[in-house]
């Protein structure tokens, strides 16, 4: 799976969709595969405050649990609400209809901290290949 | 480049990398979690049927004149009913009445006795078995290494295996063996049991065959869909199907008493290692017992998380995962016997929160009758 171009990504394997003052933040391919079936998604409130590199829910596959960090600080608008009942979505379309949440970005400048998508590409590749797994 | 350096491989370690299994180390095995997705393997077992690689299980071999009242001395079950060819479960206890493993006992000729252990244990228990056995004409073997073992379960595991030997599977019955069988031409030990709560079979065989035995049976089964199943779904059909995994359900501090295996254990035999631990925790009574349990609040209970009612912390999980068949959050957890009944509702401490759950009926999962 191709990962989009024009999205930022974190190391820990979130990405952002940047859209004007908002942003669509949910897991990367890599880290839905990592995980395989995602059976629970614990989402953050709308109306809360999100810091960059924090957590700001869960995701749980069969076996482990994981938490899933901020690629940007603001605040949350919109949840994927359709992941309670329907968490694979994840697995099935990471970069699109699984996405986990939106935000009102406070600062661009926290993009410096984020990867691009040659990066990110990259920066997957190392870890598939030191077994994180 | 060896990609799982350090690692055990089991004679099937090839097989896992052919057939594209998510490769980790699992006690220091190379064992594949996954190959086409837990679920999907999950629901592949219960529908139809699956092949696992379970050679990191521990067996050893009890031999001698005295084997039985070696054997009767060491676990915790009466042995003196089984008939050649037939299995056991049973455990070995410590003098508390704390579990040093559970594990599978088949008696194959009188005092001669094979043992399946869990891989975790293998060295703890081959070293116990020792310990105990002086005094005893018996000779204790671990042959541990010299066995690989695939595990075919499914409603299709009879199906599957018959069109490879001439054996009569019909015939054996559950928890039996046929010691002496040719599968695909190949020398094999044929086990009806299983840690899954499917029908099934458990085949021994000599590692160097471990590669061809593997492919004959993934070539009889193609017509019934099987698929190869790792770890992960291993896991969660053990835990649908309510069976205990040592270092979760059963460990040193607990007994079969408290993890509701009492039907394994024979308080009437006269003595055996952990008896004296057992009274005195039936006579004090039991301060723990394991209990079903599903979640009415929205959550998952893990191995760990404390169980609580009214602030207080009153138990711990042991197993808890999303539940594939029924598509509910179960766990199976201790609790003080006054909070076990049916319907008692307790909660669960999952990341710092209190979330509802109530005692359910275990097992979750029964295979329907044919």
């Amino acid at each position: 799976m191709a990962y989009p171009a024009d999205y930022k990504y974190t190391k820990s394997h979130e990405y952002i969709k940047v859209e004007g003052n908002m942003g669509i933040v949910g897991l990367t391919n890599y880290a839905q595969d990592q995980l395989g079936d995602i059976v629970f998604v614990e989402l953050p409130e709308v109306g809360g405050e999100v810091k960059q590199g924090e957590p700001f829910g869960v995701v749980e596959s069969v076996k482990a649990v994981s938490d899933c960090y901020s690629p940007v600080g603001g605040k949350v608008v919109a949840v994927n609400d359709k992941l309670n009942d329907e968490p694979g979505t994840i697995n099935a379309d990471p970069h699109g209809a699984g996405w986990i949440m939106k935000v009102e970005i406070a600062d661009k400048g926290e993009f410096a901290n984020l990867m691009d998508v040659a990066a990110y590409q990259k920066h997957a590749e190392e870890e598939a290949k030191a077994g994180h797994h | 480049m060896d990609q799982h350096e350090g690692l055990k491989k089991t004679p099937f370690y090839p097989m896992h990398l052919k057939y594209g299994g998510k490769v980790v180390d699992f006690g220091g095995w190379a064992l594949s979690v996954q190959f086409s997705g837990i679920l999907d393997e999950h629901q592949t077992v219960r529908d139809q049927i699956g092949l696992f690689d379970v050679s990191h299980m521990g067996e050893a071999t009890i031999k001698g004149p005295q084997a039985l009242s070696y054997l009767q001395h060491m676990v915790s079950r009466d042995l003196t009913p089984m008939k050649v060819n037939q299995v056991f479960y049973t455990h070995l206890l410590y003098p508390s009445g704390g579990v040093v493993d559970d594990l599978m006992v088949t008696k194959l000729r009188d005092n001669d006795y094979y043992l399946v252990i869990n891989a975790s244990n293998a060295e703890k228990d081959v070293a116990w078995l020792k310990e105990h056995a002086g005094g005893y004409q018996v000779e204790v073997k671990d042959i541990s290494a010299a066995t690989g073992e695939v595990a075919l379960q499914g409603p299709y595991a009879q199906a599957t295996l018959q069109k490879l030997t001439r054996a009569d599977l019909g015939a054996l019955g559950y928890y039996h063996v046929i010691p002496a069988a040719e599968v695909a031409g190949i020398r094999v030990m044929i086990s009806r049991t299983g840690y899954t709560g499917e029908d099934g079979f458990e085949i021994m065989c000599s590692p160097e065959d471990g590669p061809a035995l593997w492919e004959a049976l993934m070539e009889a089964g193609d017509d019934f869909g099987i698929k190869p199943i790792g770890l992960g779904a291993r896991d969660s059909l053990r835990f649908e199907a309510g069976m205990p995994l040592y270092g979760q359900e059963l460990d040193a501090e607990t007994s079969p008493l408290e993890a509701r295996l009492a039907r394994f254990v024979s308080l009437d035999k006269p003595e055996f290692i952990g008896r004296a631990g057992l009274m005195e925790r039936q006579q004090r009574g039991l301060a723990k017992v394991l209990v079903g349990l599903e979640m009415v609040d929205r959550g998952i209970a893990r191995h760990g998380h404390p169980l609580l009612q009214g602030g207080n912390e009153i138990g711990y999980v042991t197993s808890g995962m999303y539940s594939p068949t029924l598509g509910r959050n179960i766990a199976m957890g201790y609790v003080p016997p006054s909070l076990s009944a049916i319907g008692t509702e307790i909660q669960v401490g999952i990341r710092g929160k209190a979330l509802r759950a109530k005692v359910v009926k275990m097992p979750f999962y029964r295979r329907p009758k044919k």
